[in-house]
C-alpha cells in the first residue's frame, strides 16, 4: 500500500499573492533589483566619466530624461523600504547584551537611524545641498 | 568536510545590505534626483571637477565601495528570491547574479584604476 501522495495545492511562484505580509515580504526582497539596477547606474556613468567630457556630459543629459527620473523615484522608494525593513530586524540580527542586562531593541533601532540621518546629512553637505 | 562557499556570500550580503540601508538612498537622491532638478551647485557637475574629485585616492575608494556593497548584496539576495518566485534552476541563477556582481565589480576597479 502506497502512501497518499503528497498534493502541493499552492503556486510556487504566485503563493506571495495570497497575503498581505507575502506581498510585503517579497517587495522586500525585490528591492534588490533596484539597489542592484541603480549601482550599474553608477558603473555606466563612470564608463562614461572615463570616457572624456562630451560623453560625461551626455550622461548628465540622459538623467534627466523622464525614464531615468521614473527609474530613480522608483529606486528610491524601494531603498527607503529596505533601509527600513533592514533597521527593523536589527536586534534580531544582532542583539547586545551588557551582563545580565539586554538592550532594549528601541535602542538598536534608534541608534541605526540617526545614524542614517546623520551620514546622509553629511552626505548631502558634501556635495553640496 | 565539505566546504562552503556560503560565510563567504553571506557577509557579504550582511556588509553590502548595512552599507546599502545606509548609504544608497541619500545616493539614489543626489544621482539620480538632484542633478536632473538642479539641486546641486551650477559648477559641482563639471567634467573637470567631477573627474579631479573621483581622481583623489579616497574617492575611488569610496566610489568602489559604493558599487561593490550594494552589488554583492542584490546578487545574493536575487538569488535567493528566484527561489521564492518559483525557480529552481540554482546553478544558473547563482552564476548570473554572482557573474554581473563579480562584472560590475571588476568593471569598477578597471575604470577607478585607468581614471
Amino acid at each position: 500500500m502506497s502512501r497518499k501522495p503528497y498534493v502541493r495545492t499552492t503556486s510556487t511562484s504566485s503563493w506571495w499573492l495570497a497575503q498581505p505580509r507575502y506581498i510585503r515580504y517579497m517587495a522586500r526582497e525585490v528591492s534588490c533589483i533596484l539597489i542592484g539596477a541603480y549601482s550599474a547606474v553608477v558603473v555606466i556613468g563612470l564608463l562614461r566619466l572615463s570616457e572624456g567630457a562630451a560623453a560625461w556630459i551626455s550622461f548628465l543629459e540622459s538623467l534627466q530624461s523622464p525614464v531615468s527620473i521614473v527609474f530613480h523615484l522608483l529606486a528610491l522608494a524601494f531603498a527607503l523600504y529596505h533601509t527600513t525593513t533592514w533597521f527593523n530586524v536589527t536586534p534580531k540580527a544582532m542583539p547586545l547584551q551588557f551582563g545580565q542586562t539586554q538592550l532594549p531593541g528601541g535602542v538598536i533601532i534608534g541608534a541605526h537611524y540617526a545614524g542614517w540621518v546623520l551620514v546622509s546629512a553629511l552626505i548631502l553637505y558634501l556635495v553640496g545641498i | 568536510m565539505a566546504r562552503s562557499h556560503k560565510p563567504v556570500v553571506w557577509s557579504l550580503f550582511a556588509a553590502g545590505g548595512t552599507f546599502a540601508a545606509f548609504i544608497t538612498p541619500v545616493m539614489i537622491f543626489v544621482t539620480g534626483l538632484a542633478i536632473a532638478f538642479g539641486l546641486l551647485p551650477a559648477d559641482a557637475l563639471a567634467y573637470e571637477r567631477v573627474l579631479a574629485a573621483v581622481q583623489n585616492p579616497i574617492a575611488k575608494g569610496l566610489v568602489f565601495l559604493t558599487v561593490f556593497f550594494p552589488v554583492w548584496h542584490a546578487a545574493h539576495r536575487l538569488r535567493i528570491t528566484a527561489h521564492d518566485f518559483g525557480i529552481r534552476a540554482d546553478t544558473v541563477v547563482l552564476t548570473i547574479c554572482y557573474g554581473l556582481a563579480a562584472l560590475a565589480t571588476i568593471v569598477t576597479l578597471m575604470t577607478l584604476f585607468n581614471l
